[in-house]
């Protein structure tokens, strides 16, 4: 059974299509044994206090937000709404509820999500969640202190809530974060880090700190006839190494590959039939600071483009377990204009622009960069002679993880090689380049361009969806040409699953984070998962 | 032998104040910070006005001297502060990787025991033999072998190829899950023990009172019963004492391999969090357990050995 993900016809569907082993009835009961691969530990079981991956993984099980991501449609859908309603200015929205339950038994309403929006937009409580709140009219009166409570939220009655927004943009991409997730109004908010109160399909059983987290069904799941585990287990491992062995040895369900095994995985027949691939929307690349004299000059940036050779790197280093990049977007955004082409690997091109640009010999640098293997130390190391050969210098700055962002964040960097999210909302991405949105925030180059800014703003305030995706579109290509960033590659996120799991999805925002409502196991597992 | 022990006790306090200040001294100048950890996998931006309020939460914000004074204080009344991490107390971050970590290093050090001391014994009971060689190689293998890379080939081993383990996890209730594990720490102080078990008691077997005892016709089992082991305590005791007492701090690339939930694993990942309440109290934990042990063994001393007085 080859369910090897068909990648490239489906990325232009918006995301790979939905294809592990879907083609049977989904059997109810067993224990399925997932893994958390991003370190040993989790911060928190309150996902609203913290904003890392790692933490989502566990928090999908428990927690329930108002929209959630469809990975088939590559599309924002309604969760814990059953409709909604939008005023004709497309600026507010009335959503009914779902009837749903807590896992302690409390009935879910309206006054639910108010608390629980204005809980992550309270200033006092510095939740990371609070970035998908700004949307909202109201939020940032309340942030200021001029208001005591988030105006844009509105309660009709006990299944309808009402709520203004500041801007045209789909609120979905905000509101179906499992950073936003919406908790009970009478639930002890000094248990959410340990006992956690969601309304997902999973509750709590048991909490290891730094080794798992046992779950079981929630019987009360408002989707009737899931999950149809009984039982989901996510074990904490950080070690690749270690995951391979376990995996090999069926201890665990999934394992996320890195390229290395990747390959091996790949020449496995024993295991290379139960491989999941998809393009993540992250966009590894090589941020170039404008505060220096050459990187002010788009010849330079674009001089660079052209004097790596990316595809070589991928192959070589990253052993196809990456997408070159074209341009910022991902192949998966639907803003991604399929007829654009990747910067050609041309040192003499490279050699012509840096020589008009006045830096023919002259341009050093250094990039700073975490140790990751596919985005840090080992490709500054390959691209070092690739552009000894057109004349510019480099050096590494070698640092760890937070060392990267503190360095970037207070501006103290030449150039830095990262995996920045690109997705999956267009707009919100590429309003990173936009010259008012600040280098703490994410416009980490400082790129400033009059002609991106105005296409970003009209993109903004326009209705039309089609016609606000033709507006990203050519603001994606225009940061093509203008190269504030070498465009390196996109993740290909790979997992490798045992052959009696089923319902696996394809999800592009994160492969590891998955709809476990949806998994199944056949009656081919092994007795321990029975 | 209470007058010592509250010496003793009296004596960590230093220790324990210098581990604090250099700790709050090398995260003052090294780079980075809760904060930038929080955009370090460069996925989330994070607000600037979150940044703010969580500076101003944690006191980030404070002069270094003044968050030292206030952390001070805290530990003097028995707190640790709180993780900025989770937002709990440290100590309740703590306190369930607490027990995990001492069974570990507990387990590795019966290991250590059971095998390193006997090896060691007959080794130097046969000098030169095929044996005291091939346990000398042994040992030489066990201390500069990778703990990571016996990890590995024990995984490799025993619970893939044979299935007799499992090759990760922890469960409080489970005997199978420590055994790798403490196999893979074991390895290095069982080898430690074997050649300073050997050591000794060679140094022993060559001592006057030891030559005399066989001179007067002392059968060779009964002389190393109640001359030469007893003599040898002393010295493996120590040997063990500092090996147990370090083997918390030295669990770190174990736990992490075997998803093994002790402080050795929590100190990394509040180090790469600059998580510093945490990283002060697991280390804090660290040193009172090797300080601990170390008077423990002081006190054992005097157990074993009449002429040692450790008042």
């Amino acid at each position: 059974m080859l369910t090897r993900l068909g990648l490239i016809s489906a990325l232009a569907l918006g995301t790979a299509t939905a294809a592990l082993a879907q083609d049977a009835t989904p059997k109810d009961g067993g224990r399925f044994v997932f893994t958390a691969p991003y370190g040993n530990s989790i911060t928190s079981l309150d996902i609203t206090a913290t904003p890392h991956t790692q933490d989502e993984i566990v928090a999908k099980a428990i927690n329930r937000s108002l929209y959630k991501w469809n990975p088939e449609s590559g599309k924002p859908e309604l969760d814990l709404a059953e409709s909604v309603e939008t005023t004709d200015d497309g600026k507010t929205y009335t959503y009914k509820l779902r009837e749903a339950t807590f896992h302690n038994g409390d009935k879910f309403d309206a006054d639910d999500v108010i608390w629980s929006y204005n809980r992550l937009a309270d200033p006092k409580k510095a939740l990371p969640g609070a970035e998908q709140m700004l949307q909202i009219a109201g939020v940032a009166e309340f942030q200021a202190g001029k208001a005591d409570h988030i105006s844009g939220l509105k309660k009709i009655d006990d299944r309808t809530i009402e709520i203004t927004f500041i801007n045209l943009a789909e609120p979905g991409w905000n509101l179906m974060s499992n950073y936003a997730p919406i908790y009970s109004k009478d639930y002890p908010e000094d248990q959410l880090a340990s006992k956690p109160n969601g309304l997902g399909p999973f509750k709590l059983a048991n909490y290891v700190p730094g080794s798992k987290v046992e779950l079981v069904k929630f019987d009360g799941y408002f989707e009737k006839g899931k999950p149809h585990l009984d039982k989901l287990d996510i074990m904490l491992m950080g070690e690749a190494s270690a995951r391979d062995v376990a995996f090999r040895n069926g201890e665990i369900d999934v394992n996320v590959l890195g390229p290395v095994q990747y390959e091996a995985y790949g020449q496995d027949p024993a295991l290379k039939d139960h491989i999941s691939e998809v393009a993540e929307v992250y966009t590894r690349n090589v941020g170039f600071n404008t505060k220096i004299e050459a990187f002010k000059d788009k010849r330079v940036r674009q001089a660079i483009n052209y004097a790596i050779n990316k595809d070589l790197i991928v192959e070589k280093l990253l052993k196809n377990k990456a997408y070159s990049a074209v341009s910022w977007l991902p192949v998966s955004s639907p803003a991604f204009d399929k007829d654009a082409k990747p910067y050609a690997y041309d040192p003499e091109k490279a050699k012509e622009l840096l020589k008009a640009a006045g830096f023919e010999t002259s341009l050093k640098f250094s990039v700073t960069a975490t140790p990751n293997e596919s985005w840090g130390v080992p490709i500054v190391e390959a691209i070092i002679p690739m552009l000894a050969k057109v004349g510019v210098e480099v050096t590494t700055d070698p640092v760890e993880g937070s060392v990267l962002s503190d360095k970037i964040l207070s501006d103290n960097f030449d150039a830095y090689i990262w995996s920045n999210s690109s997705g999956p909302d267009p707009l919100k991405y590429l309003n990173c380049f936009h010259s008012k949105t600040s280098q703490t925030a994410c416009n980490y180059v400082k790129f400033s361009n009059a002609d991106f800014d105005k296409l970003i703003e009209q993109a903004g305030n326009e209705t039309d969806p089609a016609k606000q995706n033709d507006l990203l579109r050519q603001a994606n290509n225009l940061l093509q040409e203008e190269a504030p960033v070498w465009f390196f590659n996109y993740n290909k996120a790979v997992m490798a699953y045992q052959p009696w799991v089923h319902g696996l999805k394809p999800n592009a925002m994160e492969l590891a984070i998955q709809d476990y409502e949806d998994i199944w196991i056949d009656d081919s597992a092994p007795a321990s998962r029975k | 032998m209470l007058r010592f022990i509250f010496r003793r006790t009296l004596q960590m306090i230093p220790t324990l104040l210098a581990v604090v200040l250099i700790i709050f001294v090398i995260f003052s100048v090294v780079p980075g910070s809760f904060i930038s950890s929080l955009m370090a996998e460069g996925r989330n931006a994070t607000n600037a006005d979150v940044m703010a309020h969580l500076n101003e939460q944690f006191g980030l914000d404070k002069p270094l001297p003044v968050r030292l004074w206030d952390y001070l204080w805290g530990l003097a009344h028995f707190d640790l502060g709180i993780s900025y991490r989770t937002r709990e107390p440290v100590w309740n971050v703590i306190e369930p990787r607490l027990w995990p970590s001492i069974k570990l290093a507990l387990a590795a050090m019966g290991f250590a025991g059971v095998v390193g001391i006997p090896l060691g014994f007959l080794a130097a009971l046969k000098p030169g033999s095929v044996f005291d060689t091939g346990t000398m190689m042994l040992a030489v293998s066990g201390l500069s072998v990778p703990e990571f890379w016996l990890g590995l080939l024990l995984m490799y081993v025993f619970a893939l190829q044979l299935g007799l383990l499992p090759s990760f996890g922890y469960q409080a209730d489970s005997i199978r899950h420590i055994i790798l594990p403490a196999i893979a720490l074991g390895v290095s102080p069982m080898a430690l023990l074997a050649r300073t078990t050997r050591a000794g008691v060679l140094d022993v077997m060559n001592a006057d009172f030891v030559r005399t005892a066989r001179a007067k016709g002392l059968s060779e089992p009964r002389l190393v019963r109640a001359h030469v082991t007893r003599n040898v305590l002393v010295l493996i005791l120590t040997t063990l004492g500092l090996q147990i007492g370090s083997l918390m701090g030295q669990a770190i690339v174990i736990e992490k391999l075997f998803s093994w939930p002790g402080i050795g694993s929590l100190l990394v990942d509040s180090v790469s969090a600059r998580d510093i309440p945490v990283v002060q109290g697991a280390v804090i934990v660290i040193v009172l357990w090797f300080l601990v042990i170390n008077m423990l063994v002081d006190v054992a001393y005097a157990a074993i050995d009449p002429r040692i007085k450790v008042a």
